[in-house]
């Protein structure tokens, strides 16, 4: 076992650990702040992969922004007054039954198959990837990065929109 | 060297618990969370992929899951606000506005 493999198993645990807290927790807080620690764990396996660009990218997306909006989200609504922070669930056994069909489903096909594996990304790319990111941002991928800008104007729009506070003079 | 089959199993198990969150959880909140879940093993899925087969395409589509799931944020939250705002509560068993 040498270092990779450590590293690897150190954000293996990191991640499925604050998976479950994510879930299974009861107290809302407790689950924003441990989907904090999976997108770590993730960003971590990410630059194991090679994909340094990518682990950057996903700090910076999902920790500083995804994650900053869904705390906002939790202040605005859970009722300060009447402290219901805690949250509970519904139909756990049929919905443990079908997930765990889910789960062995997913796992059977992932263990019993047998993957094709071709080079490394570590062995085809030179350092890092974000030049061969940026060339194909910008050649073949060129229509979905124009799409994914109009998609990301009108999310703002949209959720700028649908927050803000209704006047109750005007009928706009 | 860690096969590739370990990261599959470690997405499909991130994959499970986001299933688990948005089927049992009743807050929305949580519901939201547990999609975010789903998207990163979706995600971590495809990063394995691309490392495994030494092409940098699985990354691009990695980048516009990130997009989408930004925007679904944004818009998701923004719901779920004005959701609160004229039902004060989020959890998804009490709103019924939908239905006809």
């Amino acid at each position: 076992m040498n270092l990779y493999d450590i590293i690897f198993y150190f954000f293996a645990v990191v991640t499925i650990a604050s998976a479950a807290v994510v879930v299974f927790s009861r107290n809302i807080v407790y689950s924003a702040f441990s989907l904090l620690f999976t997108f770590f764990g993730v960003a971590g396996i990410y630059v194991l992969l090679n994909a340094d660009f990518l682990a950057i990218t996903q700090l910076l997306v999902y920790v500083g922004g995804i994650l900053v909006l869904i705390l906002f989200g939790v202040m605005l609504t859970t009722n300060v007054v009447s402290v219901e922070i805690k949250t509970g669930t519904m139909q756990t056994l049929p919905a443990t039954i079908i997930v765990a069909l889910l789960a062995g489903l997913l796992g059977g096909i992932v263990w019993t198959t047998d993957w094709f594996v071709g080079k490394r990304l570590s062995e085809v790319t030179s350092q890092t990837t974000s030049k061969e990111i940026g060339t194909a941002l910008i050649t073949t991928h060129v229509l979905p990065f124009e799409i994914a800008s109009v998609i990301l104007l009108v999310a703002i729009v949209g959720a700028a929109m649908m927050a803000r506070r209704e006047r109750s003079n005007t009928n706009i | 060297m860690i096969p590739l089959n370990y990261y599959l199993l470690l997405s499909a198990f991130m994959f499970c618990c986001g299933v688990l969150g948005v089927v049992v959880r009743r807050n929305a909140i949580v519901v939201f969370m547990s999609i975010e879940l789903m998207l990163n093993a979706v995600n971590l899925t495809l990063v394995a992929y691309s490392a495994f087969l030494g092409d940098v395409t699985g990354q691009m589509l990695v980048f516009f899951v990130m997009v989408v799931a930004a925007a679904e944020a944004a818009v998701g939250l923004a719901i779920i606000i004005s959701l609160f705002r004229n039902k004060q509560t989020v959890n998804v068993d009490e709103l019924n506005i939908l239905k006809w």
